[in-house]
Formats: structure tokens, sequence, C-alpha cells
């Protein structure tokens, strides 16, 4: 004999497992963001502050269509869910390349370019890495939910994705001050 | 040959020919473009040579977990398919294959760690008798001879700094294992539940170790590395190519480490049996709980610290070089942040065993649970905030020895608050004198010299003149070996009829306790003291005017003496396993639920949820029942 667990059971575990999974990953970013504060003090990297902001705001953006993914698909809304994950999606996409594709060629220096360049390209890099495993979670869950997965009562994998993007956010908040706001350029 | 499909092979081969594509892959980059393959000049040549193993190295581990089918469940949930949940066994194949695949089983995971945790600890030992050898007199001899040479291509000092360097790693990672051994086997049964939380991670943490370990032990062939276990910068920045194994290997294995902290705590928070309170738990559980906190929050920043400084090698990243710019002492902080509480990981489970057998063996109740029980969280907690005092020599701000000398004598207080509930347990009981047992006070008297060796090391003036002697050598084995390798070979002992269905050999194992309790008490005395006089640390050799040679001479019978020890404790597994002689119920009449089940535990723990009604540990009190093992009163289904 064995017993067959609830639905609910299970959801109550994953919320657990999942927010401890985010809890530890954000030790990396805390670590990286010390590193940041020991190397480059008061001083920040010069950068390109319009596209900063520009990628910052997508990102922003892209966290609240995340959230409307989730609330239509708790209310039953297939189509509107479908939307807004697919634009989330669009949005990662976008600003990944903005990162990685334009800022990390316009920047005056490279990794092996003195502190600056060592803590600009570490940050940055991590947090385009979260990025992109977002993007792919973010393309799964699209997938499913086109072939007809999820429901109002069953979508864990739609709030465990919601919860993953809005972490990658809440992280690029910090770093977004960190490198392009805090302490004088150099 | 039924071996070779096996996940564990086929995740083998995946990994060698991931290595070579990987290798492939970073050449075909570097030609798409247009880096150079080689260099005239011999560091330029190296350092490329590095680049393309490394990513090789990384693209092979990856590949071992696709080959083995360690993601197949995630795969198919990607997919959008459903999985099963229920545990099933493919009769048609033997029994032993089970502990060579990818099973969901926490009793076969936690087999599989024992197992390659043990493996681990001899490897670890192996390097520690090499170097012991040539420690063993002054004047480098032993390993400047040819075959090492021959070998691995180099020898003496740089030999002695590799094995030094890898023993300790080796070990820190199977003690990691058997921690990974004891909260996974252990934990769900004793909670009542049938397996943990997440099985698929909790394989995934499991089999993540397989390649980690094996990058681990290759850095031996790929030159090796000088730094310790600690790796340094700048010297880590500058070893041969081994660092990077060493760095790469350690990083997989604090993968499993934090996979499986999460397990543990989702299960013990949401799995417990009904009745069973926080404070009607099994205090290993507790002891679990307080490590896995450790783990999934700490574990982080050494991968963290360690990712950095592969980094700085392949991509000349200066996060760490001061020529140019970087800070070496802010890796210290790092590291650090996680290694001291890591400490606390390695010994906490241990304590856990110690509370968790006393008074099965005593016959009374355990003197003060809940103090026991809070007191690991108590270390738990001030672990994260004693860090930098292994940091006092190291450059950092005089100030911040003060309030790091504290808080490190602060880790006293929980900690001594177990050894007053052990010997209060102890009191006046009737005190059974099995292997276990014997394993459980050796422990206790060991951990006792660990613990009042700790305070000259976190007290500012005499840990200056101590820091990297062989005082602080002694310190740490002694708390390692009572806080882990003793427990653990209690417990092993202890649960081994619930693992097998079988029984140890009594007598080796009491021959086990004695080769071990001798062999250690000589080295770990020895080591204090010949720090005391000042022998340095991390040397490979020392003058013969010191007059250390007979004492070193000692020092290595001792250690001869523990290494002889766990190769018959290896032995009495082997042979118990298959030819002991077979148990029945409740051998060591314990109140805990998993001991009224039949030995070894069937599949499915439980049948039927118990019920817990009483306090765990009410041994010797009249009328005292922990579980109800029926709570429904239905007669029970033939097993």
């Amino acid at each position: 004999m064995s017993v067959v667990e609830s639905y609910a059971t299970k959801l109550a575990r994953n919320r657990l497992g999942l927010w401890l999974f985010v809890i530890s990953d954000a030790f990396v970013f805390i670590g990286l963001f010390v590193a940041r504060m020991v190397l480059l003090g008061d001083t920040r990297p010069h950068l390109e502050q319009g596209l900063g902001l520009a990628v910052t705001i997508l990102l922003l953006v892209s966290s609240f269509l995340m959230n409307r993914a989730e609330v239509e698909i708790a209310h039953g809304n297939r189509p509107a869910f479908l939307r807004n994950i697919f634009i989330t999606m669009v949005l990662g996409i976008i600003f990944l390349v903005g990162v990685v594709g334009v800022e990390w060629q316009l920047a005056p220096f490279g990794p092996a370019d003195g502190q600056a360049g060592a803590v600009f390209y570490a940050m940055t890099g991590f947090h385009a890495f979260h990025v992109f495993t977002g993007v792919i979670f973010l393309f799964i869950v699209w997938n499913n939910g086109r072939r007809g997965h999820y429901s109002a009562e069953k979508h864990w994998a739609v709030e465990a994705c919601a919860i993953y993007w809005h972490f990658i956010d809440v992280v690029w908040m910090f770093f977004y001050v960190g490198l392009y706001l805090l302490g004088t350029p150099v | 040959m039924r071996f070779f499909s096996t996940n564990f092979f086929r995740g083998l081969i995946a990994q060698i020919a991931g290595t070579v594509m990987g290798m492939g892959l970073v050449m075909a980059l570097r030609v798409i473009f247009g880096l150079p393959l080689s260099s005239p000049i011999e560091a330029d040549d190296a350092h490329i040579r590095e680049v393309i193993v490394v990513g090789g190295v990384i693209v092979g581990a990856f590949s071992f977990l696709v080959g083995a089918g360690v993601f197949g469940d995630w795969f198919k949930w990607a997919r959008g398919e459903e999985t099963s949940d229920e545990h099933t066994v493919d009769s048609s194949k033997p029994n032993w294959m089970r502990y060579f695949s990818v099973d969901f089983d926490h009793k076969v995971i936690g087999v599989q760690y024992g197992v390659a945790s043990l493996l681990l600890l001899l490897f670890g030992g192996t390097f520690a008798m090499l170097f012991r050898i040539e420690l063993a007199q002054s004047g480098i001899t032993f390993l400047n001879s040819e075959i090492f040479k021959v070998l691995l291509g180099y020898d003496g000092p740089h030999l002695y700094n590799t094995l030094m360097s890898l023993h300790g790693i080796v070990m820190i990672a199977g003690i990691l294992l058997g921690i990974g051994a004891m909260s996974n086997y252990l934990v769900p049964m004793l909670i009542g539940a049938n397996d943990m939380a997440f099985p698929r991670l909790n394989a995934f943490a499991f089999w993540v170790n397989v390649p980690g370990g094996l990058i681990l032990l290759s850095s031996l062939f790929l030159g090796g590395f000088d730094t310790g276990w600690v790796g340094y910068p700048p010297l880590s920045l500058r070893a041969p190519l081994g660092m990077q194994m060493f760095l790469f290997g350690v990083f997989l294995i604090g993968v499993s480490s934090i996979a499986g902290s999460i397990n543990v705590i989702v299960s013990i928070i949401t799995m417990r049996a009904k009745g069973m309170s926080l404070l009607r738990m099994p205090i290993f559980c507790w002891a679990a709980l307080a490590t896995a906190l450790i783990q999934f929050t700490a574990t982080q920043l050494i991968g963290l610290s360690f990712q950095l400084v592969m980094l700085e090698r392949l991509l000349d990243m200066s996060f760490f070089d001061s020529l140019q710019g970087g800070d070496p002492v802010l890796y210290q902080h790092l590291f650090w942040f996680y290694s001291h509480p890591a400490v606390y990981v390695f010994i906490l489970p241990g304590l856990g065993i110690i509370s968790e057998l006393l008074p099965v063996y005593v016959r009374k109740p355990l003197y003060g649970y809940k103090w026991v029980a809070f007191s690991s969280l108590g270390i738990a907690a001030v672990s994260f905030f004693v860090w930098a005092h292994h940091m006092f020599v190291s450059g950092m701000s005089p100030f911040l020895r003060i309030p790091f000398m504290y808080s490190t004598l602060l880790v006293a207080v929980p900690t001594g608050v177990k050894f007053f509930s052990w010997a209060a347990t102890l009191w006046q009981g009737k005190i059974e004198f099995k292997t276990p047992m014997l394993f459980t006070l050796g422990a206790i008297v060991i951990f006792l010299l660990g613990g009042v060796t700790g305070p000259p090391l976190a007290t500012i003036a005499t840990d200056l003149h101590l820091h990297d002697t062989w005082f602080v050598v002694g310190h740490f084995h002694d708390t390692m070996f009572g806080g882990f390798i003793f427990p653990f070979a209690a417990a092993i002992y202890f649960w081994f009829p619930k693992m097998t269905g079988r029984m140890y050999n009594e007598k080796q194992g009491v021959i086990h306790f004695w080769l071990m309790f001798i062999g250690f008490m000589m080295m770990s005395n020895l080591q204090l003291v010949l720090g005391l006089l000042g022998m340095r640390r991390r040397v490979a050799d020392f003058d013969a005017a010191l007059g250390f040679d007979g004492m070193q001479l000692a020092l290595t019978i001792g250690g001869f003496m523990v290494f002889f020890g766990m190769l018959l404790f290896a032995y009495n597994i082997i042979r118990s396993w298959t030819k002991g002689e077979k148990t029945e119920g409740n051998v060591w009449d314990s109140r805990s639920p998993e001991w009224q089940r039949p030995n070894p535990m069937p599949l499915h723990n439980y049948d039927q949820p118990f019920e817990v009604v009483g306090e765990p540990y009410d041994y010797g009190l009249p009328n005292s029942t922990y579980v109800n093992m029926n709570p429904a009163g239905e007669t029970p289904a033939a097993h």
C-alpha cells in the first residue's frame, strides 16, 4: 500500500523547495555585489547610461507581464496567458542582446582590463546566464501552455517560472544600481 | 556483462566522449574567432592548453549526467509528459544493479552516498599515508623515488604539496558525501516518510558527485596543485593545470551539497509523521536540519570564489591578483564564509548521531532533549559570524580580529551544552559496550580534545603564535575524527542490519575501534605537541637538528594504525554484507520507528503511516511509548 499524495501537498512542498533555491542562489549575487564593493569601492566603470536604463526598463516591464501571465492562467484565460508569457520571453531575449550583444561591445574595456573589467563582466555575465536559463524556462512553459497544459487549478510550472523570473529582475535592480549609478565614474 | 548496461557505466562513456567533444568544440571556436591553437612561448602554450582542457572537462561533466540518464524525468516534464512517482523495481535485474543505476529510492541513494564516501576516504587516506612516509624522517627521500616521476611527471616537494592538498580536499569531499549518506538514508525513515521530498533532485545530487570526484582526482595526473585545500590566490593563479580540476571538481560537489540540503529541509518541514511535532523529532533530524541550513546558503560562496579563480586563470580577469588591482584578501573572505561554516556541516550530523545512539545503549532518556536540539541550531547560527578567525594573520584590518575572536569563543557554549547532555545521559546508565557504542564514546573523548584545543586558536594572542603550525592540524583532526569519522563508523555499524538485513562481525568491529582509537590518539596528540614546538605545517621536510625525527616516526605509525583500522572496517562491511549472520527485527531494542520494521527495510518504508504518541528517548521509563505503528487498529498487511 502506498499513499498517493494530493496536488495541494506537493504544491506546498514545491513552493518551499523553490523559495529555498531562490534564497540559496541569492547568495551568489550577494557575493558578487560584495566583490564589487571591495574592488571598486566608490567608483564605477564608464558605461552607456542610456542603454543601461533601457534594458532595465525592459526587464521591469517583462516582470510585470510575467505577473499578468500568471494571473491570466489562474483565471483560466489561456490566450491572454500565452500572449503575456510570449512577450516576456521576447523582452528577455532583447535584454540579453542588449547586455551581451551591445553593452559588452560598447564597453571601453575587456574582461582582462583591471578590476573594473573583471567586476563588470562577472556581474553581467552571471546575471545574463540566469536570464538565459530563465528564457529557456519561459519557452518550455509557453510551449507546454500552447499545447494545452496548465489550468486555473494546476499551474505550478507557471508559478515557478514567474518566481524565478521576478527573482532575476530583483537581482538586476541591485546590479543596475551597483554598476550604473553607485559611485563616481572613472 | 551486465555492468556495461548500468547507468554508471554509460555515464562514464558519455563523460569521456563529452570531454573529447568539448575540447574539440573549444578548439573549433578558437579557430572561428581567429585565436591561436598553440604558441611558441611556453607559458602562452600552457594557457591555451588549459582553456581547451577546461572547456572539455565542463562539457564532459554535463555529458556524464545526461548519459547516465539523471535528467531523464526532467526532460520529460519539459516536453509536457507525466512521470510516475511510484517506486518500482525491475525484478529481472539483480539487486546490485540498483546501486549502479539512477534510482530514486532514498535508501539506495543513501547507500550510494555511503559507499562513494568510504571510497573517497580511502583515497584521501592513501594520499596521507604517502606523505606520512616522507615525513617519518628528515630529508626528502621517499617522494624522490623514480616511480613518481614516471607515473605523474613530478616528484619531491611539489608531489608532497599535491598529496597534502589532495588529502585535505578528498577527505572533505568524502565527509560531505558521508553526510549525504546519513541524512538521505536516515531522515525519511526517522520522520516516517517513504522518501525524500524531491526524489529526482536527490538522485541528481548524488550523481553529480561522480564526475566531480573523478575530475578532482584527475588533478593528480594533470600537474597537481600546491595550494593546500584552501586554494589561496595568488598561488592558485600560478599553479599547474591540476588547480582547475580541483576548482571545478569541488564546484560540482558543492552543487550536490546545495541540492541535497534543500531536499533535507523540505522533507523535515513537510513530511513528518502524524503527531511528530518538531520537539518530538529524533535528535538526528535536528542536526540534519541545522546542517542543511548552513549548506544551502554558505556553499554558494565557495562555488562563487572558485568560479572567480577559474575565470581569472582562463580570461585573465583580475579579481584576486594584486599586481593587476585585485584583492587576495577578498578571496579569503568569500572562501571562509563557506569554509568555516562548512566544518560545522562536517560535525553537526556526527554530533547528532552521538545524541541518537547514547540513549539506546545507556537505556536512559537523552538528557535535555530541547537544549540539545536548539544547540545544533545555535551552532549553525553562530557559524556564520566566525569566518575571519582564519585570517588573523592575513593582513585584514586588525580591529576585525576582536569581534571574530569573541564570536568564535561563543561556539563553545552550544557545543558545551551537548557535552553536558552526553555526560548526564551516561551518568548511572547501564552501558552496553557494543561496537557502535564504543565508537560513540570514542567520538566524545576525541571531540573533547578538539574542543579544548579550539580556544587557543580562537584567541588572537595565541593564534598569532600557533597559526600555520601542526597544532592547527592536530586540532582539526580531533574535530573531524570526533565529529565525523567515529560517529560515521558508529552509524554504519548501528544501521548495518537495517541496510543489509545482516549483522557485522562484532569482534572485527572491536578491533577496528581499538586500532583507530589508539592510533588516532598517538597521531593527533603528537601533531599538537609538534605544533607547539614550532613544526610548520604544509612543508615537505624539517631540519634534523630540531629533533623531531622520533616523534614524526611515531606519528606516522599512529597514522598507519588508523589506516589499517579503516581497511579492516571495509573488509568487515564487504564480508558481512554477503556472509553476515541474518538478523530479524529490533536488533538494538530501539524505540525508533525504523526498528519496528523488518530488516532490511522494505521498499516502501512504512506500509501505513504511524503516529507519534510520546517522547522519543524515554528509555527505561515505565509505560512510555514513542510510536504507535498501527494507529488505525487494522491487522497489518502481509509484507
